[in-house]
C-alpha cells in the first residue's frame, strides 16, 4: 500500500465517522461537528493529492484547502448562531424537537 | 515516513471516533480538538507546512472555541438522561459503513491513483502569497467577502430579539452573550451541585 | 574573540554533538537545545518571580521579600532565595481534586497548557544562530501553538464544577479571542514591510545600522504604534494588570485555577509566566531587533545578553504596570479592543503599506506620522464623545 492509499483510506474512514455521526447524533451542536469532520476529510484529500499528483509545483490543492478552511469557519460560525437562536426560540437543541420551520 | 503517517491516522481517526460517540459534549469537543490537531500533524508529514498551521489556528483555536461557546450558551455541557441516537440511527451507521467500503474499494482496486512519489516543491509562504495575489485573487476577494456576510448574519442570528417599541436600541452582540454566559455559568454549577 | 563568545553556545553544541555517530545527531542536537529552553525559561521564571514581589513591594511602600538567601548559610542575598522555599512549598501540598470535578480532564488542563506554551520557544531567536526550529512560517506556528491554550484554559474551568472557575475561564477566553486580533494584526505590519513569516529572517531584517542607529521597527512611526498595541494585547494575552479580570482575586477568587492546589497550581503559575516571556520575545524579535544591539558600537556584546536583556527590561514594565494601573471593568475591556484597538490596527497596516511604497522618500517619516497622530486623537475623541463622565454610582454596595 502506498502512502497516498494510507491518506485516502483514513479521509475515508474519517468522513464515514462524521457522516454516522451527523446523521445518527440527536444533539444540533454535534451534527455540526459531524459536518466539520467531513470537510476535514475532503481537505485531507486535497491535500494528498497535491504532495502525490503529478504537478505538486501548481499549488491548485493547497489553494483549495485554503479557501475551504475560511468556507468551513464561517459555516462554523452560522451554524452555531443557528443553534443558538432555536435554542432560545424552543429551549431545546435537540433536532427531533426541532422539526418544524414555522415559528 | 509511511510509520509515521501511520500513527498519526490511527490517533486522528481513534479522535474523530471518540468525539463522535461520546455522551457528554464538552468530553466531544475536547476529542474533536485532538483529531483537528492530528489533520494538522497529517498536513505536515505531506509537506504543507502553511495548511498544517492554518488548521491549528483555525480549528482548534477558533473553531474549538466556538463550539465550546455554544454549548455553554444553550446549556448543554451535561450528559442527557435519554439516549443521545435520533431515530433511524441504525440506517445511518449502515449507510456510513456502505460509504467507507464503496470509497475504501475504489481506493485500493484503483488504477488511476499515481504510484510513484514526485519529488516535494518547495511550496514557501511566499509561493502561496504569490499565487493568493496573482492567480487566485478573484477567489480571495469573493472569500473576504462571504467571510463579513457570514459574521454580520451569525450576529443578527444570534442577538436577541428586543422588543422595537419605546426606543430602536438593541443590545450589542459582546454584552449580549456574556450577560447569557453568566447565567449559563451560574446555572450549571448550581445544577452540578444539586 | 567576541564572534567566539557570541557563538559559545552554538559551538559548545557542535563539539558535544560531533562525539557521537551520525545518525543520533539531528536527536541528540535537538535533545540540547530543548533542555537549553528548559533550563533558562524556567530560572528566569523563578527569578522573576521574587523581582515582582519585591518590585510590587517597592511601588507599594513597603519591603517585598528580603530574608531568604542560600539555604544553611548567613547570605541573604537580598531575598533573591526565596523561590527555592516557594518552590518546596507548591510542590509538597497536598493535591485537592473537587469530589465534582471531571477528573481526567481536571489532571490533564495543566498539562494541556504547558504544552503549547513550551512549543512557542521553539521558534523563536534567542541568539546568532540560537533557533531551535528554522520555520518558514514560524509566525504562523506561534499563533496557533498560542490559541490552543486557550482550550487548556476552558478545561480548567469547566472541569472544576464551580461557578467562579467558569466565570473566570470564560472571561478569560473572551478577552483572548479579542486580543488575539489585534496582536496578529500589529504583527501583520512586521510581515508586509520584511516580507516574511520566517522569524529569523524578520531579525536579519533590523540587523542594519544607520548613524551608529538600529533600524528596528520601533523606531519607525507604524512600528512604534504596532509595538504599542502589540504591547497592550500581549498584557491582555497574558492575563496581566490591568487585564486580570479572568483571576480577580477580589471578585471572582482565582478564577480559572480556583480549585487546583499544589503541584498543578505550579503548573499553571509556570505556564502562565512562559507565556509571558514567549510573547514577550515575540514583541522583541518582531519589533525591537530580536538579538541584535540598539547601536553599532554595542556589537561586541553577545545577542543572547542583548535578547534576555531585552527580555526583562519588557517584563519590568509589566511589573511596573501590575503595581500602576487599577483593573478595568469587562464592558471597558471589550470596548477597548473592537472599538479602539481593531480600527487603529487596521489603520496601521493601511499606513505601513504606505510607508512601503514611499520607499526611501524622506517624505514618508511626516506622512506617516501625521496620519498616526489623525487617526489616534479622531478614534480617541470619538469614542469619547458618547462618553457621560460623572460621579460613579454604586449599585450593589449603598
Amino acid at each position: 500500500m502506498t502512502t497516498l492509499q494510507i491518506c485516502l483510506l483514513a479521509s475515508a474512514l474519517l468522513f464515514a465517522i462524521g457522516f454516522a455521526g451527523a446523521v445518527t447524533r440527536r444533539h444540533a451542536i454535534l451534527v455540526l461537528i459531524g459536518i466539520e469532520l467531513m470537510l476535514n476529510a475532503a481537505n485531507l484529500n486535497f491535500i494528498a493529492f497535491w504532495r502525490f499528483g503529478p504537478h505538486p509545483e501548481m499549488l491548485t490543492g493547497l489553494m483549495f484547502v485554503i479557501f475551504s478552511m475560511a468556507l468551513a469557519g464561517a459555516e462554523a460560525a452560522v451554524g452555531l448562531a443557528l443553534v443558538i437562536a432555536i435554542y432560545r426560540h424552543k429551549k431545546t437543541s435537540n433536532l427531533d424537537e426541532v422539526k418544524e420551520l414555522k415559528g | 515516513m509511511t510509520l509515521s503517517i501511520i500513527i498519526t491516522a490511527i490517533v486522528t481517526i481513534l479522535a474523530a471516533a471518540t468525539a463522535m460517540s461520546l455522551r457528554n459534549l464538552v468530553h466531544s469537543v475536547l476529542a474533536l480538538a485532538v483529531a483537528f490537531a492530528g489533520i494538522a500533524a497529517f498536513y505536515l508529514q505531506l509537506d504543507a507546512q502553511f495548511v498544517g498551521f492554518a488548521e491549528i489556528l483555525v480549528y482548534v483555536g477558533a473553531v474549538a472555541i466556538l463550539i465550546v461557546f455554544a454549548i455553554l450558551l444553550t446549556r448543554s455541557g451535561e450528559a442527557p438522561d435519554q439516549s443521545v441516537l435520533g431515530p433511524g440511527w441504525f440506517y445511518g451507521i449502515i449507510v456510513s459503513a456502505l460509504v467507507f467500503t464503496a470509497i475504501g474499494w475504489a481506493i485500493l482496486n484503483s488504477s488511476a491513483l499515481p504510484t510513484e512519489v514526485p519529488v516535494a516543491s518547495d511550496a514557501t509562504v511566499k509561493h502561496i502569497g504569490e499565487a493568493l495575489m496573482t492567480k487566485y485573487v478573484l477567489p480571495l476577494e469573493i472569500i473576504g467577502l462571504v467571510l463579513t456576510a457570514a459574521m454580520i448574519g451569525a450576529v443578527l442570528i444570534a442577538l436577541r430579539e428586543v422588543s422595537t417599541a419605546g426606543g430602536s436600541r438593541r443590545e450589542s452582540a459582546p454584552s449580549e452573550n456574556l450577560s447569557g454566559l453568566t447565567s449559563t455559568a451560574t446555572n450549571s454549577s448550581l445544577g452540578g451541585k444539586a | 574573540m567576541f564572534n567566539a563568545l557570541d557563538q559559545v553556545f552554538v559551538n559548545a553544541l557542535h563539539w558535544l554533538v560531533g562525539f557521537l555517530p551520525e545518525a543520533l545527531r539531528p536527536l541528540v542536537s535537538s535533545l540540547l537545545a530543548v533542555a537549553f529552553v528548559l533550563m533558562v525559561f524556567p530560572g528566569i521564571f523563578a527569578i522573576v518571580t521574587v523581582i515582582e514581589r519585591k518590585g510590587l513591594g517597592r511601588i507599594q511602600n513597603r519591603y517585598g521579600p528580603n530574608r531568604v538567601g542560600i539555604p544553611f548559610t548567613k547570605i541573604r542575598l537580598c531575598g533573591f532565595g526565596q523561590f527555592i522555599p516557594d518552590g518546596i512549598k507548591s510542590l509538597t501540598k497536598e493535591d485537592i481534586v473537587p469530589r465534582a470535578a471531571d477528573k481526567v480532564v481536571h489532571f490533564l488542563a495543566p498539562v494541556v497548557m504547558l504544552i503549547p506554551v513550551l512549543l512557542a520557544y521553539s521558534v523563536l531567536p534567542f541568539g546568532r544562530n540560537m533557533t531551535i526550529t528554522d520555520y518558514d512560517a514560524g509566525l504562523l506556528f506561534f499563533f496557533a501553538v498560542g490559541g490552543a491554550v486557550e482550550i487548556s484554559v476552558f478545561m480548567a474551568g469547566w472541569s472544576s464544577h464551580n461557578k467562579y472557575s467558569l466565570l473566570g475561564a470564560m472571561r478569560a477566553i473572551a478577552q483572548m479571542v479579542s486580543y488575539e486580533i489585534p496582536l496578529i494584526l500589529s504583527a501583520v505590519t512586521v510581515v508586509m514591510i520584511v516580507g516574511s513569516l520566517n522569524l529569523n529572517n524578520i531579525v536579519a531584517a533590523q540587523n542594519h545600522y544607520t548613524f551608529g542607529i538600529a533600524h528596528w521597527h520601533v523606531f519607525t512611526p507604524w512600528g512604534l504604534l504596532g509595538f504599542v498595541l502589540f504591547f497592550i494585547a500581549a498584557l491582555a494575552e497574558s492575563n496581566r494588570t490591568p487585564f486580570d479580570l479572568p483571576e480577580a482575586e477580589s471578585e471572582i477568587i482565582a478564577g480559572y485555577f480556583t480549585e487546583y492546589s499544589g503541584f498543578k497550581f505550579a503548573l499553571f503559575f509556570l505556564g502562565e509566566y512562559l507565556g509571558m516571556f514567549a510573547i514577550s520575545g515575540l514583541g522583541i524579535t518582531l519589533f525591537l531587533g530580536g538579538w541584535t544591539a540598539p547601536f553599532s558600537f554595542l556589537i561586541w556584546v553577545p545577542s543572547y545578553v542583548w535578547f534576555i536583556s531585552k527580555l526583562l527590561g519588557i517584563i519590568f514594565v509589566f511589573i511596573w504596570i501590575r503595581g500602576t494601573l487599577p483593573r478595568l471593568r469587562m464592558d471597558q475591556l471589550m470596548n477597548f479592543a473592537w472599538k479602539f484597538m481593531l480600527p487603529l490596527a487596521l489603520i496601521n497596516i493601511l499606513i505601513a503599506g504606505i510607508w512601503h511604497f514611499m520607499d526611501h522618500d524622506w517624505l514618508r517619516w511626516p506622512v506617516c506620522s501625521t496620519l498616526i497622530v489623525l487617526a489616534y486623537v479622531t478614534l480617541g475623541r470619538g469614542l469619547m464623545q458618547n462618553q457621560k463622565l460623572g460621579k460613579r454610582i454604586y449599585r450593589f454596595a449603598e
